[in-house]
């Protein structure tokens, strides 16, 4: 097989990353810290061109000998991944450099770190996998203490790390063991090979599982979670929160769809356990938090386990659910960070829920948009947040998985309490002192998810056709 | 009948008024609350001019549904379809006539943050009309479950001093009872295919997958309804609401629940509902003769009423699942006499409210001497509770005790028991509230109504009173639908104790 710069054609978006990276971070070296601005706007630009070129791009392709994957299920997630980071990205700039925390690097590894997700996107075997695993999270683990001065952004960064490395390793082992009994690491030949389970078959899938999980933050891998959220800057959670769930998730549903559709019945009982564990931990523990960013830390715990029961039905109709619930899950949470990067004061910035006391009067508009928000993380109909949960549940119950439903609604009833609680604050408490205006890129984010958020039931119809065929893909 | 979207018109109306007012009126002062309350209330009164068109496109005599849309809408999960039979017309037009009068109630009782109280119940009219007029599972779902969040808002809000708590528990106990539906609907469409209500009433569902659907709705209803022993969050909530907030829960929201037995459960699963009828029965008994003991002996006037309904709603559950043609024509009647009944105590509640900021009975005594206008009103309302002959109160009770006296007369028995009991409760409310001698200084400068709480309680008056002694177009207007859903039971009914014979 000959080789020509034309076969690459299909990774354009990827390779565009990863040389804007590379030029971007020559560009901030040789310049210095005056660069902040430019390389916070050209990386908006990559993270943009890259949008386009997924979008343009070909449907359907195979690269280096299967490693690499392009399809509608990649190009779905790939969608949602840019926009999470672009979002984010665009959301931490001011935050950052009122808070004097401002650096050219930040940009950059938010850059790799979305290389990173897209090439997990993509991963057409193991080997490729765990490459776009340690990109995003490698930058994602020296963002975490960006803030280096503070002990606890610090102290966030070095957690992530170590549990992070340790899940790594876990991952590995458990691939090494995949490999060992399938004689491959090709998702498709692993498939054909993992016709039967073998003792070390199941052992290979509890590690990677588990290192898995442990990305998406799901019980009992979830440790790290509320610590990293609380400790690392606002606009660097908001970015964990949004576009590496996405992919975490996305490679999670594609490995275990691609490569072990044999296995369904061995792997789906560690699925619908760790979705009722998340699912119940995040609905329960985040009911004594006061500090936004912990909650909305076991609020994601909550939300992956929601995410999980799609998977756990191993179905098309499950893919689709999570697809549904990862896109809606985006929104809300880049919405509900715009609110939290905007809770600052003159003498700083402020982290408490009771600080939004009475924002219905303050600010009208966005305590709206935020209990929107809070109704539909909550699961309430007509939000989106209720769709999303419409389409995982619906795929459980076509797969039979009755107790896992019941427990899974169950739950979104205690959550609904503290999302409510939130709710309760901003409508029905007397007002705090009032926050400083909103910069207008947090004011765009907040309106766009909101107005997702609220009016998605209207015409709900292209993006669950978008899903179901990127669902399809898998299949 | 009409060749443009007359449900959907009804139905959405109150929204666009919701918009106008988000859209055309800005800050907080004076002039703009006075025009939020216009809107408001333009906005429901053509909704129910327009609403009262339904009733003279409407055919009696069929027992399919009228007025019907039909539009893509989710896909292939579910589509978005409107239409209405003769048991959920009344509703519909229960729903459009209380809400101007809701407005009318809030019109100098609520003074901050009018704008947003308006908003509230408008959206709340759409999402309660939408509830009633929807031919989808899902869709009917969505305007359900939509509705807790007005609610919780207009509790939270505006409402006493416990009101975080007893909003709290308002949209806790119904999500909790509703989420059970959910799944339910989703084995329901996996079952039949589809989400359409009108092919959902013509599916037969296997025996064994009703019990549990049947269940799943159950806890959905009989919190809505509210059933004993889940009926705590009604009196909390009651308090805690303004009156407007009150009137709508008593008159509409309580509705919800008997409305969902009769679309869904009994036709939907009619196996399930002859053998859960019993289980039925002992507890709208125990919800009859408990809350109305308990009512007795309550201190605030609208706990009392409070009680007092779910009292009244044990006679809706007990009626439906007679299974019988009286039965649940008697709980349709008794359902809708009980949103003018209910509904205009608790104006009246509120119209002393406004005045003294107090519910407590032992606050009150003597006043038909400052009040005589307000007393004979408050008097033909008690008597309605009561289920005195001559008022609407009376039909409901006595077609759903007959029926229930047909299927077993112990049950019957103690229902009647509780008519006594409301007697006790309501006339001896009456008594210390209305009669005796002017004593307190507090009350002595008491005024009587004015002309705006005579245009909200007058209609209702002649309401009851005409459905009193002319039952007969509440009566016809679900015969057709009634006896469609008894026709079903009946062969339900056989079948289950055919199988019953042929067990060993």
């Amino acid at each position: 097989m000959t080789f020509t710069l034309a076969a690459l054609g299909p990774a354009l978006p990827e390779l565009l990353l990863a040389v804007s990276a590379i030029l971007l971070l020559l560009f901030g070296a040789i310049v210095g810290p005056k660069s902040t601005d430019t390389v916070n706007g050209l990386t908006l630009a990559a993270l943009f061109a890259a949008l386009v070129l997924v979008i343009l791009g070909p449907s359907q392709a195979t690269l280096f000998g299967g490693a690499f994957q392009v399809d509608e299920y990649g190009r779905f997630l790939k969608v949602l991944a840019l926009l999470g980071a672009g979002g984010t990205l665009a959301m931490s700039v001011d935050w950052l450099k009122v808070e004097k925390q401002s650096r050219f690097e930040f940009a950059i590894l938010v850059l790799l770190s979305t290389l990173g997700m897209m090439m997990l996107i993509s991963a057409g075997d193991l080997i490729a996998l765990y490459m776009g695993l340690e990109l995003m999270s490698l930058a994602l683990y020296v963002i975490a203490a960006n803030n280096r001065d503070s002990v606890r952004s610090t102290e966030a960064g070095l957690k992530y790390f170590v549990l992070g490395a340790l899940s790594s390793g876990m991952f590995l082992y458990g691939a090494s063991l995949i490999y060992g009994f399938t004689g491959s690491v090709n998702f498709a030949r692993i498939a054909e090979a993992a016709r039967e389970p073998s003792l070390g078959l199941i052992f290979g899938i509890v590690f990677t599982f588990a290192g898995l999980c442990f990305k998406v933050s799901a019980v009992p891998f979830h440790m790290w979670t509320p610590d990293v959220y609380e400790g690392a800057p606002a606009p660097v959670t908001a970015f964990f929160a949004a576009a590496p769930k996405v992919a975490a998730m996305a490679v999670f549903v594609r490995f275990a769809i691609e490569a072990l559709p044999n296995v369904v019945h061995q792997w789906q009982q560690i699925i619908v356990f760790v979705s009722i564990a998340s699912m119940a931990l995040g609905s329960f523990a985040a009911i004594g938090q006061r500090n936004l960013k912990r909650l909305m830390a076991y609020s994601s715990i909550g939300h992956m386990g929601y995410a999980l029961v799609g998977l756990a039905a191993g179905t098309e109709q499950g893919v689709r659910g999570v697809l549904v619930y990862m896109t809606i899950y985006m929104a809300m949470t880049l919405g509900t960070f715009a609110c939290i990067l905007s809770m600052r004061r003159k003498d700083g910035v402020v982290e408490n829920y009771d600080e939004l006391a009475g924002l219905a009067r303050t600010s009208p508009v966005k305590a709206f948009f935020l209990a929107a928000l809070m109704f539909s993380l909550a699961g309430i109909p007509p939000l989106a947040g209720f769709l999303a949960k419409y389409y995982v549940f619906l795929a459980a119950i076509e797969a039979g998985l009755y107790t896992l439903a019941v427990i899974g609604v169950l739950t979104s009833v205690v959550g609904a309490f503290y999302y409510l609680r939130i709710v309760k604050v901003m409508y029905f408490d007397e007002p705090a002192p009032a926050f400083e205006p909103m910069p207008s890129e947090l004011r765009a984010v907040l309106a766009v998810s909101g107005l997702f958020t609220v009016l998605l039931f209207v015409y709900p119809a292209p993006l669950l056709a978008a899903a179901g065929a990127a669902a399809r893909a898998l299949f | 009948m009409y060749d443009w979207p007359i449900l959907s018109v009804v139905t959405f109306l109150p929204l666009v008024g919701a918009l106008l007012i988000v859209l055309m009126i800005r800050g907080d002062d004076e002039v703009a609350q006075r025009n939020a309350r216009w809107v408001a209330l333009w906005a429901t009164l053509v909704t129910f001019v327009i609403s009262l068109l339904l009733l003279f496109g409407f055919d009696p005599s069929s027992h399919e549904f009228q007025f019907l849309e039909q539009k893509p809408w989710l896909g292939d999960v579910a589509t978005y379809r409107m239409g209405v039979d003769g048991i959920s017309m009344p509703f519909v037009l229960l729903t459009t006539l209380l809400m101007p009068m809701c407005i009318l109630a809030s019109w100098e009782s609520i003074h901050v943050r009018v704008k947003e109280y308006m908003i509230c119940f408008l959206v709340l009219e759409t999402l309660m009309i939408g509830t009633f007029a929807a031919l989808d599972l899902l869709q009917f779902y969505i305007f359900f479950e939509g509705g807790l969040i007005p609610m919780f808002l207009i509790i939270g809000i505006w409402g006493g001093k416990r009101r975080i708590y007893a909003t709290f528990k308002f949209f806790l106990y119904t999500l909790a009872g509703s989420v059970l539906m959910m799944l339910a609907i989703m084995a329901m469409y996996w079952q039949a295919g589809t989400t359409d209500i009108t092919a959902l009433l013509k599916f037969d569902f296997p025996a064994g997958m009703q019990y549990w659907l049947w269940l799943a709705f159950f806890a959905s209803f009989a919190v809505k309804m509210p059933m004993w022993p889940v009926h705590t969050w009604l009196p909390d909530a009651h308090v805690e609401a303004p009156t407007a907030g009150s009137v709508i829960l008593a008159g509409i929201l309580l509705k919800m629940g008997g409305y969902g037995f009769l679309r869904f459960s009994l036709p939907m699963f009619p196996e399930a509902s002859a053998y859960f009828a019993p289980f039925v029965f002992t507890l709208s008994v125990i919800a009859i003769v408990y809350t109305s003991l308990v009512a007795l002996m309550q201190e605030d006037i609208k706990k009392l009423i409070a009680y007092s309904s779910i009292a009244h709603m044990g006679y809706v559950t007990m009626g439906i699942f007679t299974l019988t043609q009286e039965g649940i024509q008697g709980a349709v009647f008794q359902m809708v006499s009980h949103g003018f009944v209910s509904g205009a105590l608790f104006l009246c509640v509120g119209v002393i409210y406004d005045r003294m900021h107090t519910r407590e009975i032992a606050a009150y005594g003597g006043i038909v001497h400052r009040m005589p206008i307000y007393a004979t009103v408050f008097m033909v309302f008690t008597m309605a509770n009561v289920g005195l002959p001559g008022t609407s109160g009376f039909i409901g009770e006595f077609l759903t005790i007959i029926a229930t006296f047909g299927r077993n007369s112990w049950v019957a028995l103690f229902a009647a028991t509780g008519v006594i009991l409301s007697a006790s409760y309501a006339l001896w409310l009456y008594r210390r509230v209305i009669f005796g001698a002017l004593e307190k200084d507090s009350l002595k400068g008491l005024l009587d109504l004015n002309g705006r709480e005579m245009a909200s309680l007058i209609p209702l008056l002649l309401l009851t009173l005409l459905f009193g002694i002319w039952p007969q177009p509440i009566l016809d207007a679900c015969n057709a639908a009634v006896g469609a859903i008894v026709a079903r039971a009946d062969v339900a009914t056989e079948a289950v104790k055919a199988a019953a014979l042929v067990l060993p």
